[in-house]
C-alpha cells in the first residue's frame, strides 16, 4: 500500500470547544475515502485541516513525503513561509461546497488562473489542457461563460476542473453536492464517479450515503469531533459497532 | 327597477363570468398628468425669471469660450485627474494596508484616515500651500534639495491637497470593499498555491474594483468641483480666472453661470464614462447595468459578448 496521506494526532479548537478531538487518518494512492457524520461533527474542519486552510493546534499531516506547513527541524516543527506553504497546497485539489469559482473571470479563466499564475505556464498550453478538462466535466460548451450564468451544479463541475487543472495528487471535496437543488447533484456525483474510476485518489466529505456505498474504498464516520467507525462501506453502513453511528445512520437511511 | 352600477365586491357567480378574450381597460391616471403639467409651469416659470432678470446673456455665451476660461478649466480637469489619480493609489495603498496582519500597518492606514477625513479639505489645502513656513527647505540627500516654495508651486498644493483628502476616504472606500468579497475566494485561490500578492493582485482587487467603481465615479465628479477650492490658493484653475475677470468687469453672475455651464458639460461626460466601465467591469454580472435605464439609447450592445 502506498500512502498518499496520513493524519497524525489532529486537534482543533475554535475558542473553547473543542472540534477536533485528536483525528489519525490514511489514505493509500488511488484509494476513494468518504467521510460521513451529522451536522457539527467536525468533518468539514477536518477536511480543511488536511489541506491547511485550517491550521491545525495540534497534530500534522503527511502528504507524499512531506508535512504541511511545516519543516522537521531538531525536533520542532518549523513553520514554512507562505510560499512553500501553497506549493504544498496546490498538491491537494479542494472542491468547496459553495464552489467559490472566480467571479470575475470566464469558466475558461477560472480553469487556466492556477497554471498559468502559480505554475507560470504559456497561455495556449493551459488552455488546450483546459479544455480538455472541461470536456471531461462535460463543460467546454461553457468555456467562455461567466459563473454567474451557470447553474449550481454546472458551477461545481467547473470547480472540479479549476482543481484538475493543477494535476494535484489528492482531491478533497467538502459536502460537493450539499448547496445544490436535488436534480443537480447526479451530474457532479457522475463527474466524481468517472475520476474515481480513473484511479484519482478522493478524500469526500458527503451527506451522499448511497454515492459512498457505491463509490468508496472505505468509509469513516466522524461523530463529535472523533472518528468513531472506519471500514469498507458495505460493513460500516450495514452493521455498525458503534451504538451512536447506529443512531446517525438510521436517521440518515430512513 | 334601477340598475346599480357593480360593486367590485359583489359575487361573481360562474355563469356570469366573461370570457377568455374579454377586453382589458387600463386604469387611468389623471395625477401623474396633474403632476406634471403642474411641474412643467414651475419650470417655465423659472427658465422666465431667469431669461427676463438682470443678466446679460451675450455676456455669458462670449465668454464661455474666452481663452482664459477654457485655459482655466483645462486647469481644473489636469488637477481634478491628478488629484484622482493621487486619491485613488493612496486609497488602495492604505485601503489594503487596513488588512495588513501587522498591527502597526494597520494603525498608520487608520491614522491616515483619521487626520485627513477629519479636517476640512479647504483647510488641508491651505497648509499644504503654507508648507514651507514649517519646512523651508526640501531635503532628501543625494535627490532633491530645494527651496520648498519652488517645489509646492499652487498646482501641486492643490493636487496634494486634493488628492490626499480623497485618499482618505478611498481608503475606507477600499477597505469596506475588500472585506465585502466573499471569503471563498481566497480559499479557492489559496488551494490553488497562490500567494497572499497573487491573490490580492489576482483575485480580490479587480473583484473589490467592480463594487467599489460606482463610488470612484462620484469621487471623480466630486473632484471636478472640489478643484474650486484650489482658487483660494490662487491657481489659476476656471474659477479664479473667472473671479480675476469680473473683478474688472463686473459681469459677476455672467462669468459665474459660464462656470457651471463648464462643470456641468465636465459631469455629464465623466457620468456617461462611468457607465460604460460599470458596465465593462459588471460584464460577469448582468444585473448592474439592466437597472440602469437612462443611458439605455447609448447602450444597446449585450452587456455580455461571446455567450455560447
Amino acid at each position: 500500500m502506498n500512502l498518499a496521506v496520513k493524519a497524525v494526532g489532529i486537534r482543533k479548537s475554535f475558542g473553547s470547544h473543542e472540534v477536533l478531538k485528536g483525528l489519525d487518518l490514511e489514505v493509500a494512492y488511488g484509494e476513494v475515502l468518504c467521510i460521513l457524520g451529522p451536522s457539527g461533527s467536525g468533518k468539514s474542519t477536518f477536511l480543511r485541516c488536511i489541506n491547511h486552510l485550517e491550521t491545525p493546534n495540534s497534530g500534522y499531516v503527511w502528504v507524499d513525503g512531506a508535512i504541511m506547513g511545516y519543516a522537521l527541524h531538531r525536533g520542532a516543527l518549523q513553520e514554512l513561509p507562505i510560499r512553500q506553504l501553497r506549493a504544498q497546497q496546490s498538491q491537494l485539489g479542494m472542491v468547496f461546497q459553495h464552489f467559490n469559482l472566480f467571479a470575475h473571470r470566464t469558466v475558461l479563466g477560472n480553469v487556466i488562473e492556477g497554471p498559468m499564475v502559480v505554475r507560470g505556464l504559456s497561455r495556449a498550453k493551459t488552455e488546450a489542457r483546459a479544455m480538455e478538462l472541461l470536456e471531461q466535466v462535460g463543460m467546454a460548451g461553457k468555456a467562455s461563460s461567466y459563473p454567474s450564468q451557470l447553474s449550481g451544479g454546472q458551477k461545481q463541475r467547473v470547480a472540479i476542473a479549476r482543481s484538475l487543472a493543477m494535476e494535484p495528487r489528492v482531491m478533497l471535496f467538502d459536502e460537493p453536492t450539499s448547496a445544490l437543488d436535488p436534480e443537480l447533484v447526479g451530474e457532479v456525483l457522475e463527474v466524481m464517479r468517472n475520476l474515481a474510476r480513473g484511479g484519482t485518489t478522493m478524500i469526500v466529505v458527503t451527506h451522499e450515503i448511497g454515492f459512498a456505498r457505491e463509490v468508496a474504498d472505505r468509509v469513516v464516520v466522524m461523530i463529535d469531533g472523533e472518528i468513531r467507525e472506519t471500514g469498507a462501506p458495505g460493513q460500516v453502513l450495514s452493521n455498525p459497532g458503534d451504538p451512536r453511528v447506529r443512531s446517525f445512520l438510521s436517521r440518515v437511511l430512513a | 327597477m334601477t340598475q346599480s352600477p357593480p360593486k367590485p365586491t359583489s359575487a361573481l357567480s360562474l355563469p356570469d363570468l366573461p370570457g377568455p378574450d374579454t377586453p382589458i381597460r387600463r386604469l387611468r391616471h389623471p395625477g401623474r398628468w396633474l403632476s406634471g403639467i403642474t411641474v412643467i409651469l414651475l419650470l417655465a416659470m423659472i427658465g422666465r425669471a431667469f431669461a427676463v432678470g438682470q443678466i446679460q446673456w451675450p455676456v455669458v455665451g462670449e465668454f464661455l469660450t474666452a481663452g482664459v476660461i477654457i485655459t482655466g478649466f483645462g486647469w481644473t480637469l489636469l488637477i481634478s485627474a491628478c488629484a484622482l489619480v493621487l486619491g485613488v493609489v493612496l486609497g488602495f495603498v492604505f485601503g489594503i494596508m487596513r488588512h495588513s496582519e501587522n498591527p502597526i500597518l494597520r494603525f498608520a492606514a487608520w491614522l491616515y484616515v483619521w487626520i485627513f477625513r477629519g479636517t476640512p479639505v479647504l483647510l488641508q489645502l491651505l497648509i499644504w500651500f503654507n508648507i514651507a513656513l514649517v519646512f523651508p527647505r526640501l531635503y532628501i540627500p543625494g535627490l532633491v534639495d530645494e527651496r520648498m516654495v519652488d517645489v509646492v508651486t499652487p498646482f501641486v498644493a492643490a493636487v496634494l491637497g486634493l488628492g490626499v483628502n480623497e485618499g482618505s476616504y478611498l481608503t475606507e472606500v477600499v477597505r469596506g470593499g475588500i472585506g465585502s468579497v466573499d471569503r471563498g475566494q481566497k480559499e479557492a485561490a489559496h488551494t490553488l498555491g497562490m500567494t497572499p500578492g497573487q491573490t490580492m493582485r489576482r483575485i480580490i482587487l479587480p473583484q473589490t474594483l467592480r463594487l467599489i467603481l460606482p463610488v470612484l465615479g462620484n469621487s471623480a465628479i466630486g473632484m471636478l468641483k472640489f478643484s474650486s477650492l484650489a482658487a483660494t490658493i490662487a491657481m489659476g484653475e476656471m474659477l479664479n480666472a473667472a473671479q480675476r475677470i469680473y473683478f474688472i468687469n463686473g459681469a459677476v453672475i455672467e462669468l459665474l453661470f459660464v462656470c457651471a455651464v463648464w462643470y456641468l458639460v465636465g459631469t455629464t461626460v465623466l457620468s456617461i464614462g462611468q457607465y460604460y466601465l460599470e458596465r465593462y467591469f459588471g460584464r460577469d454580472t448582468a444585473a448592474t447595468t439592466s437597472n440602469r435605464r437612462w443611458f439605455k439609447g447609448w447602450a444597446r450592445r449585450p452587456a455580455v459578448e461571446g455567450e455560447v
